[in-house]
């Protein structure tokens, strides 16, 4: 049990990071990594949604989409297509209602996450990683730590990103080079250095 | 069979989760000032920052809580302040739109220049380094900092002095804050005649220097009356608490055509003809 957990937390923050190794969720990993704080904004709001979603995609999927589920076993019928479309579904109505109550509850919260908790409405990354819990076959508690890690393993990755890119800023850069490519290509060797994590999780 | 069931799953769980919206909505409901929404469409919507809040939103929701006035936008005209007020329930006083002018009229052309400056091309960094090219130490520098801060570009750069065109200014205030040498002031729109010098040397030293500089003759003021226009060592300044006519530059016969109208309006040698038309 430890060492499962073990396996899937490293595996998913370095080994198969999201963003360098699976390239998940490059859209907010370019587009929010110019400014530390936004990062951290951005991060928060990712591990928040992703732990909740990874928990309600695979107790749906458990229980009525998978081969195994007992609504599958009731009608004598295979539910896997209509995956993407309900994790979908219930991710955006997830984020919804969360937003909501955070509003009401946590108003400092709700405004220090601000424009990101929406926007990972459709978040591929989120989405990703309900995918990957159900094609794994993974039950419900294992899907929600791999879907916490892999989270954690995002905002690993935006955050290095995002201090590198201040760091950037004062540098001297070629011309041809400032702006984006040069990110692009930080976040290539950024890739290429999580590539030593490799081999470390089977 | 397998379509019939997953149209019955599909609603199942939009029903779910839309009843469970609904619910949270109701039930976690923030409630929201409608008033600040509407003060917020009336507003000009610049974001200038020229109330003091952090953009337009915040002033309504000041203005809503009463922590602000309605006059503390600079930008809004009478009616809007008026239509605020409505919506608010308050009263307001006649206002009076406030202009930025910029009180020195020593252009290339007027301005003798001692050297050339060939800095970085912003006033601050010209003031700082000898006082840019241009002899008068209180004069524009001409390198536009006021007019890349103007949020509707309202200021003009006319051989090397900045002019600012009353019609299109807002009154933000933004170019007071830039002009490292304090020319540029906000007065009353109502009044259109300024003496357009700010050095407080003595008149002969300023004489030496530019062409048009103020030399305290007080020409202007034996005409205008003394509460009109007021002395200030030897300079003469507009009183724009209760301001002269806009006639008074050509009754008062300035010798170095110091005393002018704001710039639509006229501006000063370059078109004198436009003065008399306006004054007719």
């Amino acid at each position: 049990m430890m060492n499962e957990i073990l396996v899937i937390t490293i595996g998913a923050i370095l080994v198969n990071n999201f963003v360098l190794a699976k390239f998940l969720g490059i859209c907010p990993f370019l587009g929010v990594s110019k400014k530390l704080e936004t990062a951290i904004g951005m991060s928060g709001a990712v591990i928040f949604v992703m732990t909740l979603a990874t928990f309600v995609t695979s107790l749906i999927f458990k229980m009525v989409l998978s081969e195994n589920s007992y609504f599958s076993h009731l009608s004598g019928l295979k539910f896997g297509f209509l995956q993407t479309l309900v994790f979908i579904l219930v991710i955006a109505g997830l984020v919804q209602i969360v937003e909501i109550i955070m509003q009401k509850k946590a108003p400092k919260l709700y405004s220090a996450l601000g424009i990101y908790l929406p926007l990972i409405t459709t978040n591929c990354a989120v989405l990703g990683s309900a995918v990957i819990n159900a094609k794994e076959g993974r039950g419900i508690i294992f899907s929600t730590i791999f879907g916490f890690s892999s989270a954690v393993g995002f905002s690993l990755a935006l955050l290095l990103f995002a201090s590198i890119r201040e760091k950037l800023e004062l540098a001297r850069i070629p011309k041809v080079f400032q702006g984006t490519s040069i990110a692009l290509i930080t976040a290539g060797i950024l890739a290429m250095a999580f590539m030593g994590f490799s081999g470390l999780v089977k | 069979m397998i379509i019939l069931y997953s149209i019955l799953i599909l609603c199942v769980v939009a029903l779910i989760l839309g009843l469970s919206i609904g619910i949270t909505a109701k039930y976690f409901l923030v409630e929201q000032d409608p008033q600040v929404e509407k003060i917020l469409s009336l507003l000009p919507g610049a974001n200038c920052g020229g109330c003091g809040f952090a953009g337009c939103s915040d002033f309504a929701k000041s203005l809503s809580e009463g922590k602000a006035e309605v006059e503390g936008c600079p930008v809004a005209s009478a009616e809007v302040r008026k239509l605020i007020a409505q919506v608010l329930g308050k009263s307001v006083s006649d206002y009076i739109r406030k202009v930025a002018v910029v009180l020195c009229g020593g252009s290339n052309n007027f301005a003798r220049k001692i050297s050339e400056y060939n800095g970085i091309a912003d006033c601050r960094s010209a003031n700082i380094i000898a006082g840019g090219g241009k002899a008068c130490r209180y004069g524009c520098l001409g390198f536009a900092s006021c007019a890349r801060v103007c949020p509707v570009n309202a200021i003009e750069i006319c051989d090397g002095l900045a002019v600012v065109h009353s019609d299109i200014c807002i009154g933000c205030g933004k170019c007071v804050k830039a002009c490292p040498r304090n020319l540029i002031k906000l007065v009353p729109e109502t009044i259109t005649v300024h003496v357009f010098c700010s050095s407080k040397d003595k008149g002969v030293d300023k004489k030496k220097l530019c062409d048009v500089p103020c030399i305290g003759c007080r020409k202007c003021v034996k005409v205008a009356g003394e509460d009109e226009m007021l002395v200030d060592g030897f300079l003469v300044r507009t009183n724009y608490e209760k301001g002269p006519a806009a006639d008074l530059p050509l009754r008062a016969g300035c010798p170095t055509n110091c005393l002018g109208n704001s710039f639509p309006y006229s501006y000063k040698k370059l078109s004198k003809g436009l003065i008399e038309e306006k004054v007719a």
